[in-house]
């Protein structure tokens, strides 16, 4: 066949050299180089922690198909998220074509197996359509990322230096790639058609058609000369490409798809201090959590190599908003940069036997996270924060390193129960002013009860707090559910105890209360706190079904046994805050606000960021006693996001939520404009007496 | 009885502490009749101001003067008074920073028993001294029957005896010469003073004064407020400095700054005897506490028992009106 | 250096009220929860860090009954070498004294470079350390919140005086110091730390052992005897204010007023 220009096959340079060598010498070094690199990128991970991720495989492909292959995460940034959709959607695309154009440089007018033919045609009408995407893509994202700068890219001082180079060299590349190309296939068409040939289709308006068309008046020498330089062009680029991805941020080109493959899949719990040792074994280990790099499991320094630097864990983590000194994105970042520095490409390999508190992380950021989950919720590649930290909790913890303000309540968790120290006896005082309607079983006398109330200790002490405890109790005693405490025999949950890094004495509490709670025979537990509500449900084990009272109040609203007043006409305008445990962590969205919206006339809004994406209104248990260095209180700014809506009425679910926000009413000089309420209080008050 | 009693004075710059008025109180407490001696080291013109004036106090003023007591070291005071004291002597001293160094080990030498922190002495019966004390911070107090056989060392906590109108016109007699070398292990360098903050609470009239109670650091806006509304300043108790929701230079007490305003208003404040240590000059005390069992209500004038936080804005809103 | 750490198990008593029992011969205390006397804790940080620093070994000891022994394992859990129980029957009802004493059979046993307490316990009486530094003739400072360690037989210290002042002294070894909170901070002790020196073999002495004849300790050899606890009849101290928030306010302005409150 007469084809109308010479392929790269066929090619000589300089009349005596076949282009095939570099057609095949290409390829050749570059897979061996990228083979070599992506074998010392495996160095660290292959020393890591143990990890299983082989497990539930059908449940991992249906999540990465839809969360990699699919890019589900990616528009909740509309903006960026289009971008990088189109240039992955043309990544998959172009990849088979780049692989042709690889193999046409050995073999002329080669194509892939299932590839001939009509599908063919349609193929290269798709791809041509795919480079012109990824091309405008590549010019609005560079536009984007070296003019505009969103504010999200920013990198501080104390974090290195800025990215942005690297983002906008690698948006260079892929701009090269793909025009050499529309060159490469512009300049046969273009010769085609002088030679009177039938001209391969190109789709108008596309590159490729653009290039042939600008092409068209140049000579069949340029042509070709074009086409062979467009080619190896294109095959240098290809290779160095993929040898540069491992380098920096565009690691995750590479470790993404596998990266959301191996996420965790079971949120709420945390995961153990070594997997594959028991919990009864724990005391034989040397060490606990992460101190020096290598501590980190080999799925943690995957996270770190995965990581895209797009700064939405940190756009979204309220701590990072506050200005205290975390920043999820800089935790990854970090700890790359520092894999990178102790296990280089080329030389020896140098893994240090140092902490890395103190090296490349302070322990004030490590103790700034709320453990929220707004990072994890947000990461389009599921990069994990919360094990990470506190896994390095665990490692500050097992030194010693704990800041004084913590170091009280723990030890009065450990010595009473409760983080105040108080005394176990008073732990039902609370059931003293209850109204007569209202009876609530003591298990500690012996009663017994269908249902238990787990009170948890703020709600059980803390003078306001109690309200609560009362209000859940009421509203069970309406529902006519048979329900006891546990009084004396409860211990804190310690949900925080186990966040806050201090795994053996969890172990200790979680004994404790797993023994006197299966001591009672319930049928149920209801708890109104959500930290209680997701360790029972998530990390104890052997328990009867975990509630939370949001759920009893719905399910008793639907069974008829539970009756509300309308709500008064005062002009309250009520948003709902999702407290991180019951929301992000447990998934318990709707619950709360059917709930709510059971109030006949009650005047509902939401808030911007709602449901997964509700602010941390500062944290709970353990994080009410640290004090970190921040600009403001998290729970201000979400008093103003609630301002923000049109409302005048927070309802939380959540305690330690309603500490905070009542405590930021205050702060923010909004007391008679604002108000907090629980959402076990505002069912109370609205509860039908028979 | 007729065992003497000594009082230790302290005093700086020339001029005696406050308890050396009250050692003497505290003295004729448990022997109306004994003379009591007061005990001044030091050097120089401001020893000799300070025993001036302590014998319009006391009946006989014992000077000791050295170079090597021109700072009170108690390790070299020590050495001294165990050369002076006479067998089966009651000495008092001051319990504070330099009482709590010198007293303990002094009992030990004089082979006396050893009362530390008194806050009352209610006679002696024989040789048994009766006294109160108290412990778990202020929480209980106790009696205490002690054996002053052979003498006995009592640490007195400051405030507690007022000080009367006691006069007298002592003689000094130089008791340089039987003091000993006046040697110790331990050799005083310098004093590093405390870093001064942009407020002197030491210098106002009117001190409103945080505690505890006020529970978050934004709460202290709210004494800022009352404080701006009467011309007041600022000060604290140590929590606050601990929680470096104020600066140390604010805290009132033995370990922070020792005040003597006319009124003090001290808001969700305990009461610890720590922070009333630095409160001098008997002033007009206001505490508002919504713990009516707080030690705070014991000293002071007048007392509220409600929620700071609720109860100190409305005041402040109130005072604002009338001006 | 060799170190020895003078330490209590007292009641923690910060969050819950103390009541006295019926008769007043003690306080209520079943109800109440032990740990290391919070002074003290800061001692044995302080010990830890200058080992460290300079080597040597730190050792805790203290007299009380097998309770104690809890005390002592925490204080190892945080990193001192050796702990030692003192305790006899004999050494009941001691006074400060009578523990000095004691403390100072023990001490005199070993070579100690450094003895150190913490500046008080729950009796706020501040004694023991400078008891025990007369019967043992070494000098002594209380309210220590500084030391720093040199190469002599000498170190420097900084002890927290009134007015916030810090007044630096250097001090021959073998001393006595009283150690003030704030010195430093000191680190969490787990109870995965606890369990790690909970087999630890942790040697009792009682009278015998320390060569102290009966009588001259415990109740029969103090001077100073506890006789009664009691709470002191409120009501001698500040008039409260009654009445409505807003009464109370008015009232509270003409006070103030009156005394030169407000300007």
């Amino acid at each position: 066949m007469e084809t109308a220009l010479i392929s790269p096959a066929n090619a000589w340079l300089f009349g005596f050299i076949p282009t095939m060598i570099f057609s095949v010498l290409i390829p050749v070094i570059g897979v061996a180089c990228f083979t070599y690199i992506i074998a010392r990128r495996a160095a660290p991970l292959v020393r890591a922690r143990h990890d299983p991720r082989l497990n539930h495989i059908g449940e991992r492909l249906m999540a990465m198909l839809k969360y990699a292959i699919g890019q589900y995460r990616q528009p909740r940034y509309m903006m960026a998220g289009v971008i990088h959709i189109t240039l992955f959607a043309g990544f998959m695309i172009l990849s088979l074509r780049s692989i042709t154009l690889v193999i046409l440089g050995m073999h002329s007018g080669f194509v892939l197996p299932g590839l001939g033919g009509v599908t063919g045609q349609i193929y290269s009408v798709l791809k041509d359509i795919a480079a012109t995407f990824v091309l405008a893509a590549c010019v609005v994202g560079m536009v984007r990322r070296g003019i505009f700068r969103p504010e999200r890219y920013d990198v501080p001082k104390r974090y290195g230096k800025d990215h942005t180079s690297e983002a906008v060299f690698v948006l260079g590349l892929i701009t090269t790639l793909v025009t050499c190309d529309m060159i490469f296939e512009g300049a046969q068409v273009a010769a085609q058609l002088q030679k009177g040939l039938h001209p391969e289709f190109l789709l108008p308006g596309m590159g490729s058609w653009l290039a042939a068309s600008l092409l068209s008046g140049s000579s069949l020498v340029t042509l070709q000369r074009l086409h062979l330089a467009a080619f190896y062009l294109h095959d240098m680029v290809f290779f160095f490409f993929l040898c540069f991805l491992p380098m920096g941020k565009h690691f995750h080109v590479i470790t993404s798809i596998p990266n959301v493959f191996f996420m965790k899949l079971r949120k709420g719990a945390i995961k153990p201090v070594e997997w594959g040792v028991d919990e009864t074994k724990l005391d034989e280990l040397k060490s606990f959590g992460v101190k020096k790099f290598e501590d980190f499991t080999w799925k943690h320094m995957l996270d770190f190599y995965s990581c895209a630097d797009c700064g939405r864990c940190s756009d979204q983590c309220p701590a990072n908003a506050v200005k205290r000194p975390l920043s999820p994105r800089f935790i990854s970042i970090k700890c790359r940069d520092y894999a990178f520095k102790n296990y280089p490409i080329r030389g020896e390999m140098t893994p240090k036997d140092e902490p890395l508190i103190g090296a490349i992380l302070s322990e004030d950021e490590i103790w700034s996270c709320t453990t929220c989950g707004a990072c994890e919720a947000e990461c389009p590649i599921f990069l994990e924060y919360i094990d990470k930290i506190v896994d390095l909790r665990r490692g500050m913890v097992d030194e010693g390193m704990v800041p004084q303000s913590l170091q009280k309540p723990l030890k009065a968790i450990e010595k009473r129960g409760n983080p105040w120290g108080k005394m176990e006896k008073k732990r039902s005082e609370w059931t003293k002013s209850l109204p007569e309607t209202c009876n609530v079983k003591l298990f500690e006398n012996g009663d017994e009860a269908e249902t238990l109330y787990f009170v948890d200790s703020i709600s059980s002490y803390d003078d306001r707090m109690q309200n609560i405890a009362r209000a859940t109790a009421c509203i069970l005693s309406a529902a006519g559910e048979d329900f006891g405490i546990l009084g004396k025999d409860e211990k804190d949950s310690g949900n925080e105890v186990r966040r806050f890094g201090e795994e053996m004495l969890y172990q200790d509490i979680k004994a404790h209360n797993t023994e006197a709670i299966l001591d009672t025979n319930v049928k149920k537990i209801v708890t109104a706190d959500p930290h209680a509500f997701n360790t029972l449900k998530n990390e104890y084990t052997g328990l009867p079904p975990v509630e939370h009272i949001s759920q009893t109040i719905v399910r008793n609203i639907r069974a008829g046994k539970i009756r509300l007043k309308p709500a008064e006409d005062d002009g309250k305008i009520y948003t709902y805050h999702d407290p991180c445990y019951l929301g992000r962590h447990n998934g318990v969205y709707e619950d709360p606000r059917q709930a709510l919206d059971a109030i006949a006339g009650l005047h509902r809004v939401d808030m911007l960021k709602s449901r997964d994406r509700s602010f941390c209104c500062g944290g709970g248990g353990l994080m009410l006693f640290y004090e970190p260095e921040e600009e403001q209180r998290m729970g201000v700014l979400r008093v103003k996001m609630a301002l923000k809506a049109g409302a005048n009425v927070i309802v939380t679910a959540c305690p330690f939520c309603l500490v905070n926000m009542e405590d930021a009413i205050k702060v923010s000089g909004l007391e008679g404009k604002m108000e907090a309420i629980d959402l076990s209080e505002l069912i109370q008050r609205h509860l039908e007496t028979a | 009885m007729t065992q003497p009693i000594f009082a230790y004075i302290t005093h700086k710059n020339g001029v005696a502490d406050d308890s050396a008025l009250e050692l003497i109180v505290a003295a004729k407490k448990i022997d109306p009749s004994a003379p009591v001696t007061a005990i001044v080291c030091g050097d120089g013109a401001e020893l000799d101001a300070v025993c001036t004036a302590m014998a319009a106090v006391y009946p006989e003023v014992w000077k000791v003067s050295s170079p090597a007591l021109a700072y009170p070291n108690a390790e070299v005071v020590r050495g001294v008074l165990v050369n002076l004291l006479p067998a089966g002597a009651v000495t008092l001293a001051p319990h504070d920073t330099f009482g709590m160094d010198l007293s303990p080990g002094l009992s030990v030498k004089l082979n006396a028993a050893f009362v530390p922190d008194v806050v009352g002495i209610e006679g002696v019966d024989g040789v048994t001294l009766k006294a109160v004390r108290q412990e778990f911070g202020g929480q209980v107090s106790t009696h205490i029957h002690c054996d002053m056989a052979s003498g006995v060392v009592l640490n007195i906590r400051s405030g507690v005896f007022q000080a009367d109108d006691s006069k007298a016109s002592g003689a000094v007699v130089d008791k340089s010469g039987q003091a000993g070398d006046c040697k110790a292990k331990r050799r005083f360098i310098e004093v590093v003073a405390a870093e001064v903050g942009d407020v002197d609470i030491t210098k106002s009239d009117v001190l409103v004064s945080v505690g505890r109670g006020i529970e978050e650091q934004e709460n202290i806006s709210i004494a800022q407020e009352l404080a701006d509304a009467i011309g007041a300043v600022v000060s604290c108790s140590r929590p606050i400095v601990d929680a470096k929701w104020l600066e140390k230079a604010r805290q009132v007490g033995t370990s922070g700054k020792t005040v003597k305003p006319k009124v003090y208003i001290a808001l969700g404040i305990s009461g610890s005897f720590q922070h009333m240590g630095g409160l001098k000059g008997n002033p007009f005390i206001v505490a508002i506490n919504k713990n009516s069992k707080a030690p705070i209500f014991q000293v002071a004038d007048i007392g509220v028992v409600l929620d700071l936080l609720e109860f100190v804005p409305e005041l402040t809103e109130k005072i604002k009106e009338m001006k | 250096m060799e170190i020895l750490v003078c330490v209590k198990r007292v009641p923690d008593t910060a969050e819950n009220e103390i009541v006295v029992n019926g008769k007043g011969t003690d306080i209520e205390r079943g109800d109440l929860v032990y740990s290391v006397n919070e002074w003290d804790n800061y001692a044995v940080e302080e010990a830890i860090q200058i080992r460290d620093r300079v080597g040597g070994s730190v050792t805790v000891v203290t007299v009380g009954d097998g309770d104690s022994e809890e005390i002592l394992r925490r204080e190892m859990a945080m990193g001192a070498d050796k702990g030692i129980l003192l305790s006899d029957d004999a050494f009941n009802g001691s006074d400060g004294r009578g523990i000095a004493s004691i403390l100072k059979s023990e001490i005199e046993k070993g070579k100690y470079d450094l003895i150190l307490t913490g500046a008080q316990a729950d009796d706020g009486a501040a004694q023991v350390g400078g008891m025990l530094a007369a019967m043992l003739d070494m000098p002594y400072a209380s309210l220590v919140n500084k030391i720093e360690t040199g190469s002599g037989n000498t170190i420097g210290i900084g002890r927290e005086i009134e007015g916030g002042n810090q007044e630096m002294s250097e001090i021959d070894l073998p001393c006595v110091l009283s150690i003030q909170t704030g010195i430093n901070e000191p680190r969490y002790v787990g109870i995965r730390g606890i369990r790690k020196v909970a087999s630890v073999e942790i040697p009792v002495h009682g009278a015998g052992d320390l060569g102290i004849a009966a009588g001259s300790v415990g109740a029969a050899g103090a001077k100073v005897k506890r006789v009664d606890y009691f709470v002191p009849p409120a009501g001698e101290g500040a008039e409260i204010l009654e009445g409505s928030s807003d009464e109370i306010a008015e009232k509270l302005i003409e006070l103030l007023k009156s005394k030169g409150g407000i300007k």
